[in-house]
């Protein structure tokens, strides 16, 4: 066995190891357990010691916050899930909130990415107003859109109006249908910058040398973006993609403050859902079996696109 | 050159001084599940671990912040409190009406509060399931008789109290009595819904307001207070004789239909179905409704020039009669409640006690109408809120609430989804609530 040393010019130089003289892996062993005491404290506490409780409770019936008397349930509170037409609709929502937002945040996205790697003047000013709706809290950006999307003193009716783009007030959050895609506009305003910024350092890695190239091969700007941009972006898409998708499926504080849910439960996702049962229903058993299901759904989808991108050689994952 | 794949710091990880990452992971995995087996129960609660406490210290009080008592009345109360008691701090928070029941769920099992405000519908389901201590002993057998009857229900379940009684409310129907004159409607037609309609239809053809009524008929529990005092005010009711729950029959229909009626009519807003109580509140205050139900602190609102562009044109009356020439009033008290895991229970209810008493809420009356009898008499209060205190002489005389059982706030929401089916149009009254029985029926047996 060797060892990597330093010598008192400062240049290394391989050394046999010398019991005795120098700390033996077992010394290194106790002191890295030891710093990483902490971390595993705080994973067990607050990462597997819920879940696995949530586990636990899954398969109990549980009404009460302080429940002392939980009866076992087996499987029921999972069956329940699978026959429940509220489940199933709120499921429905969640992926259609899911695909539209990150498509939408995708293809503005990249758009925002090619005018930010452009030389502009005033460049810097531009991206830092570009990321401003992301560094909004959630909670306040969907306080932000109730107030501009209320029908009545709403300033996107106001707007609208003034534009003569509508002739009377629109209630926004009044249909179920409209509510729910209101949710979408007020997700793609607050996330499209992160998409935008991730896809930026996308670009900003591609090497300039491969589009001088390719003009000087008589490729146009199309062409430069299809056979170089796009293919060479795949890696930083893959990410963006993975990341929005998780995030989007598990979209809770924006509809709680946006529309609590509804109208006739046309906004309630399946993050919502588990919330309600949970916690205002105070059905924990069936509530934690949601939760786990919520969480099932999520590996499989990174699952699916874990394998989908390793396919593509041109994926980082 | 082929590069180890493992690290130094890996390798040593792995040496006889230190079990392997597997063992390590296998080792925390078995440490927690042994906490979860060794713990008394799933959810990790033995018993009610509350307490009396030495009557001092630190009470955490967990207020509404939107109708009712605002945080500057608190704010006044608890002064005078602390004053008097300079060994109990109050903590208070403040959250809107609809976190409250979930913030009170989910502090319950750290026993985050000592005091908690409970509304009139919650004492069911917090007393049966251990969220908010009995406090039936500690009652004056005085306040029987000395507090309104209505007011003693708020916190009373299966003969037991959960808290004491802390704002009478119900809601009142406020006009514009500027915008009704410009449409020469006499505010005198506004004793009857029928009447309401009419007045409506008049604003509506003069051009005086796009639309008359505004209502809270978000999907939440203000939904349920307005179909509340209209299913009384059509002769319906929420159960029937044997307890079950009967809103798919008579009354209960007939105010839905006419609730969907005024929207197809053009006569409500149709963002009501978007609407909590504060936005009918800043609907009228902008003159862009003339007519709305809302809570006793609406008036006081209306007055208020910072936020209202219609001071001194809102009128509170009595709520309207219906075909059948009842008009009950919705109760909306609340209450304060102990905690039943608050290890401070004395101090708790000591402060309790200074809250609710008469000298403490009378001088409030004009936000919210007192729990007590002689309040009403008493010409110092009334002079507070005159208008409001004629109306409450009648309202409060006929008040109906909603269901007191265990599952309410479950039952709720099924019922406010139905109900905007049925505002929307994607259903038919009567199909909605028969779907909202349907749904409900396992809910209310247990």
């Amino acid at each position: 066995m060797t060892l990597v040393q330093q010598d008192r010019t400062g240049r290394t130089q391989d050394a046999p190891a010398r019991p005795g003289r120098l700390r033996r892996p077992a010394s290194q062993g106790r002191l890295a357990a030891l710093l990483l005491l902490p971390a595993a404290v705080v994973v067990f506490g607050i990462i597997l010691y819920p879940i696995a409780r949530t586990i636990l409770i899954s398969f109990f019936d549980v009404n009460s916050a302080v429940a002392t008397t939980t009866p076992f349930a087996g499987v029921r509170n999972y069956t329940e899930i699978f026959t429940s037409a509220d489940f199933w609709a709120s499921m429905g929502r969640t992926v259609y909130f899911t695909v539209a937002s990150t498509t939408l945040e995708l293809a503005l996205g990249l758009g925002l990415a090619l005018l930010m790697d452009q030389k502009l003047r005033m460049r810097w000013l531009f991206r830092a107003i570009v990321v401003l709706p992301w560094a909004l809290p959630t909670v306040v950006n969907g306080a932000m859109w109730r107030g501009v999307l209320n029908a009545q003193y709403g300033s996107l009716n106001a707007l609208l109006t003034q534009l003569h783009l509508i002739t009377a007030y629109h209630s926004w959050l009044g249909t179920p249908t409209s509510a729910l895609n209101m949710l979408v506009l007020a997700d793609v305003w607050k996330t499209t910058p992160l998409v935008a910024f991730f896809l930026l350092t996308g670009l900003q890695s591609i090497p300039r040398e491969i589009y001088e190239s390719a003009r000087v091969d008589g490729a146009g700007s199309l062409r430069a973006f299809w056979s170089i941009t796009a293919p060479l972006l795949i890696p930083s898409v893959s990410v963006v993609l993975v990341l929005r998708t998780i995030d989007a499926f598990k979209v809770f504080d924006l509809v709680y403050v946006l529309t609590g849910g509804g109208p006739a439960n046309g906004t309630q996702t399946i993050a919502y859902y588990t919330y309600v049962q949970a916690f205002s229903d105070q059905r924990f058993g069936f509530g934690s079996a949601l939760a786990n299901v919520i969480v099932v759904c999520i590996l499989l989808l990174c699952a699916v696109y874990l394998r989908a991108l390793r396919r593509n050689e041109m994926s980082l994952m | 050159m082929n590069a180890p794949l493992t690290s130094p710091l890996t390798s040593s990880l792995e040496g006889p001084g230190f079990p392997s990452r597997r063992r390590f992971l296998v080792g925390g995995l078995a440490a927690g599940a042994t906490t979860v087996l060794a713990a008394c129960s799933v959810t990790g609660v033995a018993a009610p671990k509350g307490s009396s406490g030495k009557g001092t210290g630190v009470v955490n009080v967990l207020f509404m912040q939107q109708a009712g008592y605002s945080t500057k009345d608190i704010d006044a109360m608890t002064a005078g409190f602390v004053k008097q008691n300079p060994d109990i701090k109050i903590v208070p928070a403040f959250v809107a009406y609809e976190a409250l029941h979930d913030k009170t769920v989910t502090a319950a099992a750290a026993g985050t509060y000592d005091v908690v405000l409970i509304d009139v519908i919650w004492p069911a389901e917090f007393g049966s399931k251990s969220i908010v201590a009995d406090v039936t002993s500690r009652y004056p057998a005085s306040w029987q008789q000395s507090m309104l009857g209505g007011a003693l229900l708020t916190a009373e379940y299966d003969h037991k109290f959960y808290g004491v009684p802390w704002g009478m409310d119900t809601k009142f129907f406020y006009y514009n009595e500027a915008l009704l004159t410009k449409a020469h409607v006499d505010p005198a037609s506004l004793e009857t819904w029928t009447g309401v309609l009419d007045a409506a239809r008049a604003l509506k053809r003069t051009g005086t307001v796009q639309y008359p009524l505004a209502w809270s008929w978000s999907q939440a529990e203000a939904i349920m207070c307005d179909y509340t005092q209209l299913v009384g005010a059509f002769g319906g009711s929420f159960l029937d004789a044997s307890g079950k729950l009967a809103i798919n029959q008579g009354g209960a229909v007939e105010a839905l239909d006419w609730m969907r009626k005024t929207i197809v009519d053009g006569l409500s807003n149709p963002a009501s179905t978007t609407f909590l109580e504060q936005d009918v509140e800043k609907t009228m205050n902008n003159g862009q409704a003339a007519m709305g139900l809302n809570w006793t602190y609406y008036l006081g609102s209306s007055n208020t020039p910072a936020n209202s562009k219609v001071v001194g044109q809102i009128h509170v009356a009595q709520t309207p009669a219906g075909p059948t020439g009842k008009r009950p009033g919705v109760n909306g008290a609340m209450a304060l409640s102990v905690s039943a895991g608050s290890k401070n229970q004395d101090a708790a209810w000591k402060y309790i006690e200074w809250l609710t008493a008469e000298a403490q809420v009378d001088p409030f009356a004009m936000d919210t109408l007192p729990v007590w009898r002689s309040s009403f008499s008493t010409p110092s209060v009334t002079a507070n809120a005159p208008a409001t205190f004629a109306a409450a002489a009648k309202q409060l005389d006929d008040m109906i609430v909603r269901p007191q059982v265990v599952n309410y706030n479950a039952i709720s929401k099924i019922i406010q989804v139905e109900l905007q089916n049925a505002l929307l149009g994607r259903k038919t009254s009567q199909k909605a609530l028969d779907d909202a029985v349907a749904s409900a029926a396992p809910l209310m047996a247990s």
